[in-house]
C-alpha cells in the first residue's frame, strides 16, 4: 500500500468519520420525531441507530455496535413496521394539537436540555481508579454467568413474560370479535 | 472525539427531542418510536461513562445489554396494547382514546 499523502492524517479521517456518524445519529433522530408520516418516523429511527451502532464503536464496545444493529434494527424496529402496517391506517386524518400544548413542550424539552447540558459543562468529571482494563466479549461473559447471573437470568425471565403477554394481549381482541 | 462531554452532548440532544416527541406527538406509536430514543440516549450515556471513568468497562456494557433487554420486552408489551386498543376503537390517536377519561 503506498503511503498517505502528507496532508491526510490517519487522525483527522477518524474525526471525519465520527462527525459523520453523529450527523447521521441526529438527522436520523430529528427525522424520527418531526415528520409526520409514521413510516418516515421508523426509517428515520432505524438511521439513528445504525449511527448510534457507529458511536458505540467509537466508545470501544463493538460486541454492544452489534447487538445494537441485532436488536434494535432487527427486532425492534421490524415489529414497529408490523405493528403500523396492523393498525395505523395512513389516511386517517390526525387530530390537531393546540397551540399551547406544542409552546408548552417545547419549553419543557427546552428546559431539560439547558439545565442537563449546564450540569455537564460544570460538573468535574473524574476517573475512578482502573480495576481492569478487560474490554473483550469473553470478559462480558465472565461476568454475565457470575457476577450478575441473577440480573442476567431475570432479563430472560422478563423477556419470556412479555412474549407470553403480547401474544395474549394482542390475541384477545381477536378471540372476543370470533366469539360474537 | 476523545473527551466525554461530546457524547454526553449528542446523548444530551437525543434525549431531548425524544422527550419532545413523547411530548409533542399523537399517535401511539411515534410516542413509543420516540421513548426508544430516549432510551437509546440514555444507553450512549452508559457507554461514554463506562469508557471513561468507570472502574471496570465490562460492568457498563453489561448494563447496556440489559438496558436492550428490557427495550426489547417494552416494545413487545406496548406493540401489543396498541394492537388491542387498535381493535377497540379503530384508532391510536390518544386524542380519541377517551375510555378511562372520567
Amino acid at each position: 500500500m503506498p503511503p498517505l499523502p502528507e496532508v491526510i492524517k490517519p487522525d483527522w479521517i477518524a474525526q471525519g468519520a465520527f462527525w459523520l456518524i453523529v450527523g447521521v445519529t441526529l438527522t436520523g433522530a430529528v427525522f424520527a420525531v418531526f415528520l409526520k408520516q409514521i413510516i418516515h418516523n421508523i426509517l428515520g429511527l432505524i438511521v439513528s441507530l445504525f449511527g448510534v451502532a457507529g458511536i458505540f464503536i467509537y466508545l470501544n464496545s463493538e460486541f454492544l455496535a452489534l447487538m445494537e444493529i441485532l436488536i434494535y434494527v432487527g427486532a425492534i424496529s421490524i415489529s414497529f413496521v408490523f405493528a403500523i402496517m396492523l393498525s395505523e391506517p395512513m389516511y386517517k386524518e390526525k387530530s390537531k394539537r393546540n397551540v399551547f400544548k406544542t409552546v408548552f413542550t417545547g419549553i419543557v424539552a427546552g428546559l431539560i436540555f439547558w439545565s442537563f447540558s449546564t450540569i455537564i459543562t460544570k460538573t468535574p468529571w473524574e476517573a475512578a481508579a482502573v480495576k481492569s482494563d478487560e474490554w473483550s466479549v469473553r470478559a462480558i461473559g465472565n461476568l454475565l454467568l457470575t457476577r450478575y447471573m441473577l440480573a442476567f437470568e431475570l432479563i430472560s425471565f422478563v423477556l419470556l413474560v412479555a412474549i407470553v403477554g403480547a401474544v395474549i394481549i394482542a390475541g384477545q381482541g381477536r378471540r372476543q370479535r370470533s366469539s360474537q | 472525539m476523545n473527551q466525554l462531554e461530546v457524547y454526553l452532548f449528542i446523548a444530551l440532544i437525543m434525549f431531548s427531542l425524544g422527550l419532545w416527541g413523547v411530548l409533542q406527538r399523537r399517535s401511539l406509536i411515534a410516542m413509543l418510536i420516540s421513548v426508544e430514543l430516549m432510551l437509546n440516549a440514555a444507553n450512549i450515556n452508559f457507554l461514554a461513562f463506562n469508557r471513561f471513568l468507570a472502574p471496570e468497562p465490562a460492568v457498563g456494557q453489561i448494563i447496556a445489554l440489559f438496558v436492550m433487554g428490557t427495550a426489547a420486552a417494552e416494545a413487545a408489551i406496548g406493540l401489543s396494547i396498541f394492537l388491542a386498543v387498535y381493535r377497540r376503537n379503530q384508532n391510536i390517536d390518544i386524542e380519541r382514546i377517551r375510555d378511562l377519561k372520567g
